[in-house]
Parts: structure tokens; sequence; C-alpha cells
């Protein structure tokens, strides 16, 4: 089988493996002042310092918690409540239009239910906030913005945004930006305290770690109203026990993930350079999405006019290819994605999309699987329309 | 089963219930290489199945996802809603709307599972597809394919297959069709088979109206009209809240003060949306001797002249022999018996024995006793 959908998730590191292995055979709950708890606090201690080290923060900027979707759900949701407490006056909510559900859907959640004035920041063809945009934006009334989030790298096309300037915008009027970074990790240098971003979510599973557990990276001075009550584990702003063998795996895959990122970057790049060649080849007016140069090493995104992209995820997955369409689905249904609908394309093209993201276990084999079986694919998926 | 020759590529749409996920199973039994697929057909996903009824929830596609991979198929979920609003939903409310009866069921398998699904499925490489259907599709010596009742006639399913014309079932697979099994014994093949769906209750209403209060879905697309509930002689006796609300040989429901002189019980007879008027009487009045109905659907050729035949007027109903004959272009049946409740829109399939030979909507009824014609 080819699978191409690591940014679905990726297999774990090996190594990784075997540290959660070596801990899931441990007793101890890191928050016990006994002999057993504080063996368990100390590994969990050394997974967040070497988070911290791997990630460019300090250990106790590092938040646990159960993956992506919560960080980011703590970032929104918690320094919404936060910053309107200490000022009822901000009430908005400035975000990327291209953001991943578990951003989308929480900012949503705060504009229906918390009387958040939730606004999308226009972006470039490519699916790009610039500077300016989010200058404007905050410029228009910056005491009334609780905070602004804009991803780091896109999850579907693979765009990346100007992370360090966005930043550095926000930080001007003393707004914080959050920036789901699922995706960057290990792709892309990501520095937490050169990025100049308030908070910052990373996830496990994306890098070679195991699933439920994340972290939000959180500068000392926010302190978001928590999500999740409790037990006050995780500077009192998440609770619950920590999960000490996935928090040393973690550790592990993040340690390994951004030692090897500009070695990976490059030879991923080729492999994924000479997938998105033999797509073209096989399939001449097949688009590329997101920007063709400064994007994810590992991401090809791919619309081919005429096709449903479900059909052609059936055929490729008849065909021994794992891939993706990309975008989100209520109930298994396709619906077009908001990441392409955001970025201008027609909905009926944006319908035939297919996201092919590679990884550390990617072979030319995978890339030569995908160049045997996309023209046909296509052909036949044009056949069967859109229906 | 009967109509299997070479492993085909089957694509196996599945419900979410029972008979549907075995019929996967044993087509994939036979040999097949076999893909689920599960239809979106309700235009608002995020409904959860409430009790027992319908189909088309969340809840419905993650059954048939799991039954899927238990028995370890690929499966996907094909977004059919908009399909299914345009030819069945719209359907069913103008046909009530113009005072007619229609099976939506039909209609589904017609438009839906056995056209654009099937469409879609021959365009991606797939020979046929499979339905938990309980009909038996009989390969002729000279190469035709008829579609038969099942083998088990309590459980035949044949009726709501009559649409199909040979293209279709050549491209149709019914693998519970030839088994003389009870549902218990289905169930007990489920369970058997590790599927969860095994103790499932069935599904009889019509899917896209969970409730099951079809006068109440009626009334939010049509709107209440009230207007007289009359006798043979056209005398008042109440008043209605919207002619659609009923059908013919109707019994309950009609809430009418006071008794008929002959202490009789009385019936829907004729519903005339023209001037919005129900009409009720006597048990006998619903006799019907001869119907004409439209839009004819063979299985195969048309027949030649008349014949003799049996006829099945509805789901669940017997059958009744009568003479039939193709006349300007409408199908006339005379019924050696009177039969009761029969109303325009539903569907009338003609068989030769076991052989379904086409089917045709009823769009006027010759009563035995009653003046006044339907329509």
């Amino acid at each position: 089988m080819a699978y191409l959908d690591h940014a679905a998730t990726t297999p774990m590191l090996p190594e990784a493996i075997e540290a959660m292995t070596a801990q899931l055979a441990v007793t101890g709950n890191a928050s016990s002042l006994h002999a057993a708890g504080r063996r368990a606090r100390r590994t969990v201690e050394e997974g967040r310092e070497t988070l911290a080290a791997a990630l460019g923060a300090r250990p106790s900027e590092v938040v646990l918690t159960s993956g992506g979707t919560e960080a980011d759900n703590l970032a929104v949701k918690g320094l919404y409540w936060s910053r309107r407490a200490a000022d009822p006056r901000r009430t908005r909510v400035l975000a990327s239009p291209v953001e991943h559900h578990a951003v989308l859907d929480a900012v949503d959640w705060l504009a229906a239910h918390e009387g958040a004035d939730v606004e999308y920041l226009p972006v470039d063809a490519h699916g790009r906030v610039h500077p300016e945009a989010l200058r404007e934006a905050i410029a228009r009334d910056p005491e009334s913005v609780a905070l602004a989030t804009v991803m780091w790298a896109n999850n579907e096309i693979g765009t990346v945004m100007p992370v360090r300037a966005l930043a550095d915008v926000a930080a001007g009027f003393g707004v914080p930006l959050h920036a789901d970074a699922v995706q960057a990790v290990g792709q892309l240098p990501v520095d937490f305290a050169a990025s100049g971003l308030a908070a910052m979510t990373v996830s496990g599973h994306k890098i070679g770690g195991p699933y439920g557990i994340g972290a939000l990276l959180l500068g000392r001075e926010h302190t978001p109203v928590p999500v999740l009550h409790g037990g006050g584990q995780e500077r009192h702003v998440r609770s619950g026990t920590l999960d000490v063998p996935a928090v040393a795996a973690f550790a592990t895959a993040a340690r390994l993930a951004t030692d090897g990122q500009e070695t990976f970057a490059r030879e991923i790049g080729a492999l994924r350079d000479a997938l998105v060649t033999a797509v073209r080849a096989a399939v001449p007016d097949a688009i590329l999405g997101g920007d063709p140069a400064d994007r994810l090493p590992a991401n090809a995104h791919f619309t081919f006019p005429g096709c449903e992209g479900d059909s052609l995820l059936l055929l490729l997955d008849a065909a021994g290819i794992a891939c993706s369409t990309g975008s989100a689905c209520t109930a298994g249904i396709a619906q077009p994605s908001h990441v392409l609908l955001a970025t201008g394309t027609d909905p009926d093209l944006a319908r035939g999309t297919l996201r092919f993201s590679l990884g550390h276990t990617s072979t030319e084999d995978d890339v030569k699987a995908v160049a045997d079986a996309i023209g046909p694919a296509v052909e036949r998926a044009r056949t069967a329309g859109l229906s | 089963m009967t109509q299997t020759q070479r492993p085909l590529r089957v694509l196996a749409a599945m419900s979410g219930g029972v008979d549907s996920a075995v019929a996967a199973a044993r087509a994939v039994e036979a040999g097949h290489d076999v893909t689920g697929v599960h239809l979106a057909l309700s235009a608002n996903p995020q409904s959860f199945r409430t009790g027992a009824r319908g189909c088309c929830t969340i809840e419905d596609s993650r059954d048939a996802r799991r039954a899927a991979d238990v028995i370890g198929i690929p499966f996907y979920v094909w977004d059919l809603a908009e399909r299914f609003r345009a030819d069945v939903v719209d359907d069913f409310v103008a046909e009530y709307e113009a005072g007619r009866t229609p099976n939506p069921c039909l209609r589904c398998n017609e438009k839906i599972k056995f056209a654009a699904l099937l469409d879609k499925a021959l365009a991606l490489g797939f020979d046929a597809v499979c339905t938990g259907h309980y009909a038996t599709v009989v390969l002729t010596e000279a190469g035709t394919r008829e579609l038969h009742r099942a083998s088990d006639m309590a459980k035949d399913q044949s009726y709501v297959l009559g649409v199909l014309d040979e293209q279709q079932l050549a491209h149709a697979l019914f693998p519970l069709g030839d088994t003389l099994t009870t549902k218990d014994e289905i169930r007990a093949e489920a369970e058997r088979r590790g599927l969860a769906v095994a103790k499932k209750p069935d599904s009889h209403d019509i899917c896209f109206i969970a409730d099951g209060d079809t006068q109440g879905f009626l009334a939010t697309r049509l709107g209440r009209a009230e207007g007289d509930i009359v006798d043979e002689s056209g005398a008042k006796l109440g008043t209605h809240e919207g002619a659609y609300g009923f059908t013919i040989g109707q019994r309950k429901g009609l809430r009418i003060g006071h008794p008929a002189a002959d202490g009789k019980p009385r019936y829907v007879l004729d519903i005339s949306p023209v001037n919005n008027t129900v009409t009720v009487g006597p048990a006998e009045s619903l006799d019907v001797t001869a119907l004409t109905a439209i839009k004819p659907r063979w299985c195969g050729t048309a027949p030649a002249g008349p014949g003799r035949y049996t006829a099945q007027l509805r789901a669940h109903g017997g059958e009744t022999p009568v003479d039939a004959a193709m006349e300007d272009g409408e199908l006339r049946v005379t019924f050696d018996e009177p039969v009761r409740g029969v109303a325009p829109g539903q569907a009338i399939v003609l068989y030769d024995g076991t052989r379904v030979v086409g089917s045709a909507t009823i769009a006027t009824t010759v009563r035995r006793t009653a003046p006044a014609p339907s329509l």
C-alpha cells in the first residue's frame, strides 16, 4: 500500500514507541507525592523540557493537552474569555478563514454563544493572510480585539503563513496571536520564542508521536480561562491526569522531528516534487493548490476539473493508494473545502480535490504508484462526473 | 446465487440495516469484489434516529460503516440527497397534492438506487449494484434477465422492484432473494457473521418521515386547507384540514360526528383535490372492478396483446387474477373479483407466475357501485 496521508496521521517513530512502551509498565500519577508519583513526575518534566527545547520554548510555557483540538480550543476560547474578562470591550476575534475546524468551529461557537464578533481575515489566492490585512483589521478598533488566530501552515493546501510578521503586527497592538502549528512542526523551522506568538498548538501523532497528546505553548503572561476544570495539573489552565507514557513518546518524537527537520524537508521535498511532476505529466490540467514555492515540503494538493474527489479517493483506494480529499466531512459526506472556497475557487471545482501528504516512511515506489494510477482514475472519475 | 457466473465488481448499497449487511456479506462470500456505500438521502444529515424508525441518519451511516468494517470491505458515503429530494420527496408531495397515493420506495428504486447510484457505479468501473431486497433475478437460456418473486413469498419484495427494466436488472444483485430463510434466520446469520446490526429493528416507515407522521409532513409542505367531507350523495358530513391527508380506503381519523344511517363504518372513497372534497361511504363502494394505469415499465419485452396475469397492488398485498392489455398507451386491467382500497398513484405490478411482467401507475378506477369514477 502507498500511504500518502501523513497529514492525517503518520506512523509512530520506533524510538517513540520504545519510549512509550517503556513507561506503560510503570505505575505513577505525576501529581502524587510518593516515590511512584515522583518518578512519573520526573518523566513528565523531562519530557516537557525536551519539548520546550525542541520547539524554542521554556518548559513552563508547555501546557500538555489531549491533542491539537484541545489545544486550539483552549487557546481560542480560553484567551477570548480571559481577555474579555479583563476588558469587556474585547469581543472581536480575528481569524483566517482557512483554519482547521478545531479553530474554525471554536471561533464560530464563540460567535454563537459568547457574543464574539468574528471577523475572517482576507486571504490571497494561495490562502495566505498578509500582515497588512491583519494590521488593517486590528487598527479599525484595537481596543476591541480579544485575540487573533492564524495557522502556521495550512493542512489542506500546504501554504505557509508569514507567522513572524503577523505576530509582530499583533504584538504592536498588544493583541495575542495564536497559531495552529500542527502541520508545521518537523517540516518547517518552528521556534516559539522567535515567532513572537502568544500561543501555539502542536500535536503528537502528526510528528511520529502517539495519538491523544498535544500541547499548547503559551507565553507566561497569558492565563486563558480553562476549558477543562479539575486538578489544575497544567499551570491551572488545564486539568487532567497526565499521560506519562504519551508525554515521553511525544517528547521523543518532537526532538527527532525538529533535529531532523532540515534533512527531512530537503528529502521529502524532492520526493514531493517528483510526485507533482508525475501527476502533472499524467493529468496536464491538474491544478496544484496552495503556494507553489512557500509550502509544506510534504504536501501536494491538486484539483482535478470535472472530477469528484470522492470518486478519485475510491478509485485510488482500490488501487492501494491512501490519500485524502483534504476537506472535512459531515457523517462521511464530502463538503466542498472551506479552504478552497476561501481562496476564491469555484465550488464545483472545489469538489475535485486530492491531498497527497508524504512522511518519514514515504518512498519512490509510493510516487510511482500514484504516477501509474492517477491518469486512469481521473479519466474514470470524469466519466462518473459530478453527481 | 442463481445469477452468479463470474466474480463481479459489486457496489453494495448498505442502509445500516440487517438485510443489506447480510446481502453484502453474501456477495463477498460468493467471490465478488465488493465495495460498500451508504446513501445519504436526508437533507439534514445531522439528524439522529429517534426510536427504531426511518433511515438515512448518522446512526444508520455508522451502523453501515461498522458492518462494512466487519465484512472487511471498503466503505463510502455518497451524498444523493439532492437527487432524492427532487426525484422522490418532491414527487411524493406533488402526488399527494394531486389526490393520489404514491409509493416512494418504488420511486427510489427506479430513480435513485438503480439509476443515479447504478449510473455512477458503472461509470466508476463497477459491474453491479447489490441490495438487500428479497427478489430473484433469473438468467434465461436466451441470455435475457427476468425478475422473479423471492423464494420465500412471505418476504418477497419484487413489487417495489417492478419498475426496473432489463438493463437495470442486468446490473442488479439480490443475494437474499433465493433463500428460504426467515427473518429470524437472517438475523441469526448476521449474528454469526459478527454483524452488530443483527438485532436492529426493521424499518417499515417512509424513510424521510422519521416520526411516521405523514399527515404532519404533508401539512408543513402543503399547508392546511379546510374542505368538506361528504357522502356519496354529496351531503356534507364534516370538515377536514387538507384532502392530501387521506388515502382511499382509509377508515380511521375521519372525525365525522354522527354515525351513518345504517350504522356501518365509512371509508374514504374519493379524494378530489380540485374542489378539496373527501367523499366517504360504505365498504362495498370501495370495490373496484377495473382500472387504467399509465407510465408502464416492462421487465423485458412488453406483452404483445391481451393476457392473463396476476396483479399486486401494494407492497404487502396479495395477488389477484386479472385480464390486462395495452390500449392507446394505457394499461387496462379487469379484475376477476372486485378488489378494495385501490388508489390512483399506487403501482400495479403484473406477474406471470413468479415472473414480474411489468408495472404501471394507477390513473383511474372503475367502481362496482360508486356512481362517480375517481378523477
